[in-house]
């Protein structure tokens, strides 16, 4: 028999770390803002963070997310036409997006992108003694380095769940005009009238916990790299696997909980 | 004599453990404000896993490390920042922020930690620069620069918050005997100039006799001797003489791997 016992400790010892992390990454920012009365991080490094996690991710979500909705919509439809029910295409991807695979897909797709990035540099930097250095001038590394990462990954995120969804019915709307005959002002109205604010506000809180995890297991990972090149390669692949799988975990839970507590 | 003052620092007893494995088995020293103390030791023998206890960035497993009479491994976060601030540390790889230019990285503590205006920290980091003969780099990447450079601009880091001890780990390690003799006479002309004092781990022997005021050798996870310089040249240890010499005949052999059984 395999013993779990080993592997059920070591994910705890991860799941209580990255929590620690968070922890005091928020305390030492909070320390500067109230010692010192000022940003926890300059504005700029920010900007630069928000600026390579929203805006930079944009054209990927944006492209995958357009031939999803597409994709979606042409599935359905050809399902639903022999029941002469291709007026719920609308519905069906503006729900299924907005609720579900807008922030799934986004999730994914930064944890891949945006996440890999946040572990290979925060790991070369602890390779390089560049961490040690900050923590040695007495600057706060958490505060300096994982703040400004995690705060863009947590805001930039809804944002993008935004982008998706908004491509995902283009793309929808593009082949239900050509495949079903839906007029696209048609499939709009369809779309706004089929959504619930239920749906839209589960998207939005969903897409704003999976930045933070993303973020914190990205610069957990980054932060924890042991043994030099090999290393970094090695965190920066569980980095991925992690928050990918992480995502896709609590996402289930959270649908669960959101079913259980409003049925309806 | 340095020593009859009161210690900046003391370690005492101060032991590590890594998993099953004990670094340090009970480290006593204690150094006097500006002295230059040069803590000679093996590779991997401890060394620079004594300059992380003395600024907290590893716990004691035993004993205590004080820093002007404060318990360093008791201080909380806020504390030991504040005591870290004092404190110039000199990586091995000079360890600067590789994202940022020359002038950035030295502004970062000053930012960070002051209230000084824009124009006094640019001062401020010219004059540095200058210490350690680097103004041109002002603008350049740590990347743009040689080893030797990266290890000035470490060095004028390390002095940038005017701090009261400076540690060095390996600061000739990886340059050319020139570079070497001159980051040595760099380390001996800013404690001078500042009045630091400093902590320079090294087993590079004539580096170690050109900066040294005092000298501790580590072995074994332990001090087994403490002298002036002078009296290392002609030590009566075998353990020291030995590393002293170079001598490949001697007791630091049979902590070769290949004499290991």
């Amino acid at each position: 028999m395999i013993d779990l016992f080993p592997a059920v400790r070591s994910a705890l010892q991860h799941v209580s770390s990255i929590a620690w992390l968070l922890i005091y990454t928020v305390q030492e920012m909070g320390d500067h803002m109230l010692r010192r009365r000022r940003l926890p991080f300059r504005p700029s490094i920010f900007f630069e963070q928000a600026d390579r996690t929203g805006v930079g991710s944009v054209p990927l979500v944006a492209l995958v997310s357009f031939f999803l909705g597409l994709t979606m919509a042409l599935l359905t439809g050809h399902v639903l036409a022999p029941y002469g029910q291709e007026t719920l295409v609308p519905a069906a991807v503006a729900i299924g997006f907005t609720r579900e695979l807008g922030p799934l897909i986004t999730g994914i797709m930064v944890a891949a992108r945006v996440g890999a990035a946040f572990t290979a540099e925060l790991g070369t930097m602890v390779v390089a003694e560049e961490v040690e250095a900050i923590e040695a001038m007495g600057l706060g590394p958490l505060r300096l380095l994982v703040s400004p990462r995690v705060l863009a990954a947590f805001l930039l995120m809804p944002c993008l769940s935004v982008v998706s969804n908004m491509m995902a019915l283009s793309g929808g709307a593009l082949i239900s005009r050509w495949a079903f005959d839906i007029p696209m002002q048609g499939f709009w109205q369809s779309s706004l009238e089929n959504l619930f604010i239920r749906d839209i506000v589960a998207g939005v809180l969903k897409s704003f916990l999976f930045g933070l995890l993303i973020g914190l297991i990205a610069c957990y990972k980054g932060l924890t790299v042991r043994g030099g090149a090999a290393g970094v390669g090695t965190a920066t692949t569980s980095s991925v696997v992690t928050a990918i799988t992480t995502v896709i975990g609590f996402d289930t839970v959270f649908n669960i909980v959101l079913v259980a507590l409003f049925p309806d | 004599m340095a020593t009859d003052s009161k210690p900046l620092l003391e370690l005492e007893g101060v032991r590590l453990t890594f998993g099953k494995e004990e670094v340090l088995k009970g480290v006593d020293l204690h150094i006097a404000p500006r002295e230059r103390l040069i803590v000679l030791g093996q590779s991997g023998g401890g060394k620079s896993t004594l300059l992380r206890l003395i600024l907290g960035i590893l716990k004691p497993s035993g004993g205590s490390v004080r820093f002007k009479g404060l318990e360093v491994g008791r201080m909380g976060r806020r504390r030991l920042n504040k005591m870290r601030q004092k404190i110039g540390m000199v990586f091995q790889n000079s360890a600067l922020v590789s994202s940022l230019n020359v002038r950035d990285n030295l502004a970062l503590p000053l930012e960070e930690l002051t209230d000084k205006p824009r124009n006094e920290i640019d001062d401020l980091i010219m004059h540095k620069l200058e210490m350690v003969g680097m103004q041109d780099a002002r603008d350049k990447m740590p990347a743009e620069l040689s080893g030797g450079m990266r290890k000035r601009i470490a060095l004028a880091r390390g002095i940038i918050m005017d701090p009261e001890l400076i540690l060095y780990d390996e600061p000739s390690a990886g340059l050319d005997p020139v570079t070497s003799t001159l980051i040595d006479q760099l380390i001996i002309s800013l404690s001078e100039k500042i009045g630091a004092t400093s902590i320079v781990v090294t087993h590079e022997m004539d580096s170690a006799f050109r900066i040294a005021t005092r000298m501790a050798m580590l072995y074994k996870g332990r001090i087994i001797a403490e002298d002036k310089p002078e009296a290392f040249r002609h030590h009566s240890n075998p353990v020291v003489a030995q590393f002293i010499s170079g001598n490949t005949e001697g007791p630091l052999n049979e902590d070769l791997p290949e004499n290991r059984t």
